[in-house]
């Protein structure tokens, strides 16, 4: 292969694009990470570029971790992302089973309506929602965002699993049934064990989506204390701004820690669930 | 006291993530023992169901039900207490600040979906040129993980602005001052403060569209790009030509995708101006008739828009579906 171009000059453009873009990328981040280890009165008053070493401090983590309002939001977050993962993947592998291995009259017309349902604005949800979970006394409470969660969480679940079910081999199942397995069985031993990967990838994307969620919190949970997650949290401080910016860094950096955890150590799986989600077929 | 409700909450949250699994798998074992016990021919008729019944009932009660229920509260007046026709829908659609907000969308399906794709495409191709694409693409990436909320805190301190002639704490101020520029309320200034918040959009979207289409790229046949190269053309023409028309289904996959998130967007502009200085997008003006004009009707109106904005989008997803499905 003969190709002219490839003299060393030739990539200089390449490799300037690519690090200036990657730099714009990171450098807001890395800001906030540098101001949030400076004291108050330098982050007021001078960029997060002059900051040194001999200036760094812990203090601005010190005072989020001791505003009660700010630790209680951590802990709240967490509190509404776990059951609000672990719900929606059960509940969607169950439905994505029958939609795969088993049949039934209007199994495809229920099916095109939960791909429907994909895109379907959480917006047009909100009042009706609202006005049921207020009816039966659940406003502000944690079931009632465990649920609503898990509601919105469902289709794309249910689409994901529903691609991977149906890929697996179909002789696996005939042969299970044969042996007398009945469809629980072929569903706990079989199915579930094989969708790991596939489970691993939706766990990590229903996580991070209610993790970060800001609306369905502010809605159904509204701001209070004591329910309130860190994103609702962090919003109420950003309206306050002012004295409150160092400690905005800090609980920022605390609300990322988590998905930036997961991202980086499970960077495969939320990859591969992305491209099943989006470009499958 | 905050101790006590610490401590309650964490242990609600410890039986909750243990039994709700727990009551779910047993759910399952139930139905099956219960359908088990029927006969042989009406299993089949019944089992389906009762898997399916959890999922239903959910996406019925917060899903289907409510869909239903805004369109029929969009024709009613806030308290969804009388018929009022179309007159929400001709209010939104005159009110100069609904208005806005609908410019401002169009504008954020424009620039956001366009220079999201833009860059994911670009980063996509460049990033396989080099030996360290992958560790560049992880760092464009990462910003998909981090919460709308904290992308508005991290991009507040880009956009800082101090009055001429005191030191800029904003980094582009500081980098306008070192050029000799006069610094720019950039949050605050009509011909800047959209393009800013669409800009925090492209930052957190662009590394989920690079990643589809950096798939996307390696999913072309090689021999095609190689015949072309082998033909005499030059890189430019073989991406012209050849990898931009087999790379366009993944681009109008990656670009839909991208138009339902500038329609639905709503926590950047909540954050970062709260839609004030005519930043103002629907999903943030339905929150407030929701919540501050308390009008269910006409924040039901702006939720139907919403809808039949992205029914094409919802058409043409299980039509690919079908497609996908009958291969």
């Amino acid at each position: 292969m003969t190709r002219a171009k490839n003299t060393w000059w030739s990539a200089i453009p390449t490799h300037l694009v690519l690090l200036s873009m990657t730099a714009l990328w990171v450098l807001p981040t890395l800001g906030l990470l540098i101001s949030s280890f400076r004291p108050a009165d330098k982050i007021a008053n001078t960029g997060w570029w002059t900051a040194t070493p001999l200036e760094f401090t812990l203090a601005n983590y010190q005072q989020v971790l001791a505003a009660p309002d700010l630790a209680q939001s951590f802990v709240n977050s967490l509190i509404i992302a776990i059951p609000a993962t672990v719900m929606p993947i059960l509940i969607a592998a169950f439905a994505a089973y029958a939609f795969s291995w088993m049949n039934f009259p209007a199994r495809d017309a229920i099916f095109f309506i939960i791909v429907g349902l994909l895109v379907v604005p959480i917006q047009m949800t909100l009042g009706p929602v609202l006005k049921l979970l207020t009816d039966v006394g659940l406003t502000g409470t944690f079931p009632a965002i465990w649920l609503a969660h898990t509601a919105y969480g469902l289709p794309f679940a249910i689409y994901l699993l529903r691609n991977f079910f149906g890929a697996l081999p179909k002789e696996m199942f005939e042969s299970a049934y044969l042996d007398g397995a009945s469809p629980g069985t072929a569903f706990f031993r079989l199915a579930l064990p094989t969708s790991v990967p596939a489970l691993a990838s939706l766990a990590i994307f229903q996580f991070m989506w209610v993790w970060n969620d800001l609306l369905v919190a502010l809605i159904y949970l509204g701001g209070r204390p004591a329910v309130a997650p860190m994103t609702v949290a962090i919003s109420n401080l950003v309206g306050q701004y002012g004295d409150g910016w160092q400690l905005l860094t800090a609980a920022a950096f605390i609300s990322m820690l988590l998905p930036l955890l997961v991202f980086f150590s499970m960077q495969r799986y939320f990859v591969r669930g992305i491209l099943a989600g989006s470009v499958k077929g | 006291m905050t101790r006590f409700c610490l401590n309650t909450t964490i242990l609600l949250a410890g039986i909750v993530t243990i039994a709700v699994p727990l009551a779910l798998v047993l759910y399952i074992v139930a139905v099956e023992a219960l359908t088990n016990t029927l006969p042989i021919k009406t299993q089949p008729l019944i089992r389906p169901w009762l898997w399916l019944m959890p999922a239903l009932l959910l996406l019925g009660i917060f899903l289907v039900y409510p869909v239903v229920r805004t369109i029929i509260d969009s024709f009613y007046n806030a308290t969804s207490s009388q018929f009022v026709g179309l007159s929400n829908y001709s209010y939104i659609f005159s009110d100069t600040s609904t208005q806005g907000s609908m410019l401002n969308n169009l504008y954020w399906i424009i620039f956001f979906t366009g220079l999201s794709v833009a860059i994911g495409l670009m980063m996509a191709i460049l990033s396989d040129k080099v030996r360290y694409g992958g560790f560049s693409k992880t760092l464009m990436f990462m910003p998909m993980v981090i919460s709308y909320v904290a992308a508005g805190v991290i991009w507040r301190f880009v956009y800082a602005f101090r009055p001429p002639g005191s030191p800029q704490t904003g980094t582009l101020n500081a980098i306008g001052s070192a050029f000799g520029a006069s610094p720019i309320a950039w949050l605050i200034d009509p011909l800047t403060n959209n393009a800013s918040l669409i800009f925090v959009g492209v930052w957190t979207a662009a590394g989920f569209c690079m990643v589809i289409l950096s798939a996307g790229l390696r999913g072309l046949p090689e021999e095609v790009l190689e015949a072309a190269r082998v033909d005499g053309a030059t890189e430019w023409q073989v991406f012209a030509r050849v990898t931009m028309p087999l790379l366009l289904p993944t681009i109008a996959v990656v670009a839909t995708t991208m138009i339902i998130n500038a329609l639905k967007v709503f926590d950047i502009v909540y954050v970062m101006t709260s839609g004030n200085f005519n930043t103002d997008v629907i999903a943030n003006q339905m929150y407030k008739q929701l919540f501050i004009s308390r009008d269910i009707g006409r924040a039901s109106a702006i939720a139907v828009v919403l809808l039949i904005a992205v029914l094409p989008v919802m058409l043409l997803n299980i039509q690919r579906f079908k497609a996908q499905e009958n291969r």
